[in-house]
């Protein structure tokens, strides 16, 4: 199976394993039978095409391949580089994680129209793998619509008005941003650069002037409605009245990264980092992001609702890849490529929880969470690993990412991205380690509808797992940051 | 026979009405114009590879030579507009057999088969022929077959409707039979062709900035350019839904082919310029068209309306590619004809099938559609997102061509205006969407559609996305013929 | 000029007429007699335009050297039998109106489909 077959295939299998899905639909082992293995299978493929593009030279160079030109100048291509294998590998992992927990959550809460769930899942993982392999930014459009249009069943999948309502928000949010400013943006960069690859260095070069590029630039941070820059954050949240499979893997993994992601191509392979250095005013972009950062913290330590805290934590977490990104020096680019993986990891290990802590006990707030560190241990403890790496406190992957984000920002004496960085963790400690105060060091104050122990084994199962894969970046992150060093082209 | 057809594009749906006049069973005479819109279709596709082959066709009626007889001229634009018109004809009569079962009564549909066999006689001579008479004729012929297809309608007024568009109609049409007399009077010839090659000489003459006026005025009133448009909205809500299916694909795109033949080939794209800042004009009407239209198509309730509001606003699409005034403008309005027809085709007949079931286009039928008839609204949903212009869809070329048409001449505001027009776009649609998959339906058990209304829906809904990914086709076609009416091409 | 061209008077003050008497009126036979005056000022247009100077009728005749333009008056003749299948067409409609809507006068009709 060579690598470039291996490439082509990941977009083919979750499209035929959504088909399979629908036609199993009546047998449900069955179905989740072929959920896993396609889950399974596709994460092969993408260890065969990264063990292409970690071999490097002609093997990595070649990974590329044309599949159809729409108009001249315009085709629909794949590629793989180092980035894209990087969001690849998060969201095909995470997906066997998240089918072991959705299979657990689902069953045990008796939800509706399971099979449609599964379908739908399986397409927008097709669209997450269409747009962490697009070779061009009209493909990476493409599969950003087909990932909106697929999560709006999931978004809304509990049918009630109030499901509708935060569907109806969510799709008209990230529509009116794609097709009113990431699509105009698109189209900008093509008349000037005359092309719409991804290159290293950048298309936009010599072909568009400062003010311009600027314009440019928000118009790609805002148009991009997936990374959740304040003022069009506020899907996220909405999106909460999905179920919480929903919630963890698409708006803390697949949804919110594919978002990131694009900018951070859109910043890397398009403007270029020479670039933009030199564009004047690049700099509002980054004050944006900060002030994301640190007014999406605020929010979140007002919520009650423990999803919707997580949620605003996401918009912020968010923004600290889109800052770090912005900042343009090597070492901050590591830090953001890093946080990308540890803030999914991290993030789906807190929203499993909370949807365990649902299924097991029927709480959603906040305040009700008192002692339920005894009732379900793992499950908190799992909570407390994960929060400690949204923290950033050693030794969870949080903190290999701010601690290289701090050393980028120490690179160019940005004091404003210092103070934002420390505001913001102070705050995130703020809403988070009450939580688990709460957890452990009080009585139960709210009594549970019945008595419970841990969630069902599937759910705790991929809680584990995905708790230890957050160590795993803080003990592992020498192999990760060489590896992405390759996508800046910087010696190590 | 290969030579003659040109004038068999005309004669087969001409000559197959009265027969199925003859043919006194429904059945019978849907079979028979099925039939005569195939042969159709198949004449269409050989004339656009002959014009392909072996460059301009030029047919000579009963054998009095140009300019003394009636010349039917066959370049690269009719033929690609013969190819659209007698498609859309053709599918639509695939469904029409079970589209009028519930609207119009049985002993009054062999008559509906003759009134569209003439309809579409009249749309193709209009494109086919190269005498400018002839076009008014044609124009009478289609205009009075649409006039009474529309009336057909269940609804009482659609006779009122039918009756408002006759008068309208007929005031355009005279309009350019007096631009006509005007050419007339002052050249002496009535073949396009001549005309073309007389008028440069007579550029300063105002009779002939009469005659240019006439004939634009009436053309635009045929076309349904704002704020000519008033007729469409209620024509189309209350027609039979297969008429407002094909005459939503095709009667307008054959008036914006009329435009662009008088316009370019017979006076010049210069012509009215010292006079009149035309294209600026079309530009001003165009976007007008767009946002007023699209403003009010988001308040209907009635669904049917909603889209003739909408067709409207993709008609100011096309005057505003014409109005940019380059060939890429030009290629982007003719890109425009071909995908709109396929958008409006697919939205108007899987329309047609919801009437089927219930009766009418309410959006309170619509509630929870999504569940009952899902193949009908993913037809729609389609069809929508080729109307916003969401790559991978038809919708998302021609947009694109118009774009880069306005970039090219560094026109920014329009830039933003078009997009502007895809947002609000994006609200109607969104809003039928809505109601179909969210909203719980009204106990009424009903089932999908037909299959034989939802073939042809699904053929040209998947033609939406077929086309979006392989434009090869359409974008030759549109290249060469644009190239060509600016003379720059062959 | 104005003696000579005492045709083109004509025709235009028809048009006016007719056009005017189209958008004025309420009563929709009304209307279409106004439809019927500005189509017949046209065809007075083209045969009038017809005309040679000194030319007779456009029939072939003994004697006769100058003719008048057939050509407009063919183009008439077609004319004149699409204005009348419009009429046609408009006349039936107009009963058909009548019969479904009970009145011809455009405000009662605006009414009654308010009223339903």
């Amino acid at each position: 199976m060579t690598a470039l077959l291996a490439l082509q295939l990941t977009l083919i299998v979750p499209l035929c394993g959504a088909l399979l899905i629908a036609l199993c639909g009546r047998w449900p082992n069955l179905r989740e039978a072929v959920t896993l293995s396609t889950a399974g299978l596709l994460f092969y493929l993408v260890i065969q095409v990264f063990g292409a593009v970690e071999r490097g030279g002609d093997e990595a160079a070649a990974l590329y391949v044309e599949l159809w030109q729409i108009l001249p100048g315009l085709h629909i291509a794949l590629h793989s580089e180092p980035l894209s294998i990087l969001f690849a590998l998060v969201a095909s992992g995470l997906w066997i994680v998240t089918s072991v927990y959705s299979i657990g959550y689902m069953r045990a809460n008796q939800e509706k129209r399971q099979t449609q769930f599964y379908v739908c899942f399986a397409v927008a993982i097709f669209g997450a793998m269409g747009v962490a392999f697009a070779a061009n930014l009209l493909t990476l459009f493409l599969f950003y619509e087909i990932l909106t249009l697929s999560t709006y069943p999931l978004v809304a999948h509990k049918g009630d008005d109030k499901a509708r309502a935060g569907a109806r928000t969510y799709l008209g949010i990230l529509l009116a941003t794609s097709i009113g400013l990431f699509l105009p943006a698109m189209m900008w960069t093509y008349f000037v650069a005359g092309t719409l690859d991804f290159r290293p260095g950048g298309i936009l070069d010599g072909n568009i002037g400062g003010i311009g590029a600027t314009i440019l630039l928000l118009m790609f941070m805002f148009g991009i409605g997936k990374a959740a820059l304040i003022p069009v954050h506020r899907w996220l949240p909405a999106a909460m009245v999905a179920p919480t499979p929903v919630s963890a893997l698409l708006h803390a993994v697949a949804v919110v990264k594919a978002g990131v992601f694009t900018i951070a191509k859109v910043v890397i392979y398009i403007f270029g980092l020479d670039f933009l250095v030199d564009v004047p005013h690049e700099v509002i972009a980054v004050y944006i992001a900060g002030f994301t950062i640190v007014v999406a913290s605020i929010l979140a330590l007002r919520q009650t609702n423990i999803k919707r805290m997580l949620a605003y934590s996401t918009v912020s977490q968010l923004s600290y890849i889109v800052l770090a990104v912005l900042v343009l020096t090597p070492l901050s680019e590591i830090g953001a490529i890093v946080h990308i993986v540890a803030h999914a990891v991290a993030k789906i290990t807190l929203f499993f929880a909370a949807g365990a802590i649902y299924i097991a006990s029927k709480k959603t707030e906040i305040n009700q969470l008192d002692g339920i560190g005894f009732r379900m241990p793992i499950t908190m403890g799992a909570f407390a690993i994960a929060a400690l790496s949204m923290i950033g406190v050693p030794p969870t992957g949080g903190f290999v990412s701010k601690w290289y984000m701090i050393a980028g920002a120490f690179q160019i004496d940005s004091y404003f991205v210092l103070i934002v960085l420390t505001l913001s963790t102070g705050l995130n400690a703020a809403y988070f380690l009450p939580i688990i105060f709460r957890a452990y060091f009080r009585k139960e104050s709210v009594a549970p509808p019945k008595p419970h122990g841990e969630a069902p084994l599937p759910m705790v199962g991929a809680i584990c797992i995905t708790a230890l894969l957050t160590l795993a970046v803080f003990f592992l992150n020498g192999p990760l940051v060489a590896f992405e060093m390759a996508v800046l082209g910087v010696p190590r | 026979m290969l030579s003659h057809l040109p004038i068999l594009q005309v004669i087969v749906p001409l000559l197959a009405a009265p027969a199925c006049l003859l043919l006194d069973r429904a059945r019978a005479a849907w079979l028979f114009a099925c039939m005569a819109s195939l042969v159709s279709v198949v004449i269409s596709g050989l004339l656009v590879f002959q014009v392909h082959q072996f460059g301009v066709l030029s047919y000579s009626l009963g054998g009095w030579d140009a300019p003394w007889g009636i010349e039917y001229r066959i370049d690269l634009l009719s033929a690609y507009v013969l190819l659209i018109v007698s498609g859309i004809g053709a599918l639509m009569m695939l469904a029409a057999n079970t589209a009028i079962r519930i609207e119009i009564p049985p002993e009054r549909q062999p008559l509906f088969y003759v009134l569209y066999l003439l309809c579409l006689a009249g749309l193709l001579g209009i494109v086919a022929t190269g005498d400018i008479f002839n076009v008014f004729v044609f124009l009478e012929i289609s205009s009075l077959a649409t006039y009474a297809l529309i009336a057909q309608g269940r609804d009482r007024r659609a006779l009122w409707a039918a009756y408002q568009y006759l008068i309208v109609g007929t005031i355009g049409a005279t309009f350019i039979l007096i631009g006509i007399g005007f050419l007339y009077s002052l050249t002496g010839t009535l073949n396009m062709q001549d005309l073309a090659n007389r008028l440069p000489q007579l550029e300063n003459s105002a009779t002939a900035f009469t005659a240019f006026a006439f004939l634009m005025v009436g053309v635009c009133l045929k076309l349904a350019l704002f704020p000519l448009h008033l007729w469409l909205p209620n024509a189309y809500a209350y027609a039979p839904s297969i008429v407002t299916a094909f005459l939503a694909a095709t009667a307008t795109k054959v008036a914006v082919y009329l435009l662009i033949r008088f316009h370019f080939s017979v006076f010049g794209v210069g012509f009215a310029a010292s006079v009149l800042p035309l294209h600026s004009i079309f530009l001003a009407l165009g976007l007008a068209g767009v946002f007023v239209a699209s403003l009010v198509a988001i308040q209907q309730p009635n669904v049917k309306r909603l889209f003739a509001y909408s067709s409207v606003a993709q008609i100011g699409y096309m005057i505003i590619g014409i109005g940019i005034g380059s060939a890429t403008g030009l290629q982007a309005t003719l890109l425009h004809l071909f995908n709109h027809a396929l958008m409006k085709g697919a939205l108007f007949l899987a329309l047609a099938a919801v009437v089927f079931r219930f009766g009418s286009a309410d959006i309170r039928h619509f509630a929870g559609l999504g569940q009952r008839m899902p193949w009908t609204m993913a037809v729609i949903v389609i069809g929508g997102l080729s109307l916003i212009g969401v790559p991978g869809t038809v919708g998302f070329i021609s947009k694109w061509y118009l774009v880069l048409a306005a970039f090219e001449r560094d026109w920014w505001p329009l830039i933003i205006a078009v997009l502007l027009g895809s947002l609000l776009a994006v609200i109607y649609i969104w809003r039928l969407v809505e109601v179909a998959y969210f909203w719980k339906g009204e106990d009424e058990v009903c089932r999908e559609a037909p299959l034989s209304l939802l073939i042809p829906t699904a053929i040209l809904a998947l033609a939406n996305i077929y086309f979006g990914i392989d434009t090869r086709l359409p974008v030759y076609l549109s290249d060469s013929a644009a190239q060509m009416l600016f003379g720059v091409g062959p | 000029m104005l003696p000579e061209l005492y045709n083109y008077w004509v025709v235009i003050v028809l048009m006016m007429i007719g056009f005017y008497i189209v958008i004025v009126q309420g009563n929709l036979i009304k209307k279409l007699i106004g439809l019927n005056i500005f189509q017949t000022s046209v065809f007075i247009f083209y045969i009038s335009v017809g005309k040679v100077a000194d030319g007779s009728a456009p029939i072939l005749a003994e004697g006769v050297n100058v003719y008048s333009n057939p050509l407009p008056h063919v183009l008439i003749l077609t004319a004149i039998v699409v204005g009348i299948a419009t009429m046609a067409l408009a006349l039936a409609l107009v009963i058909r109106i009548k019969n479904a809507y009970g009145t011809v006068e455009e405000e009662e009709l605006q009414e009654r489909d308010l009223q339903c």
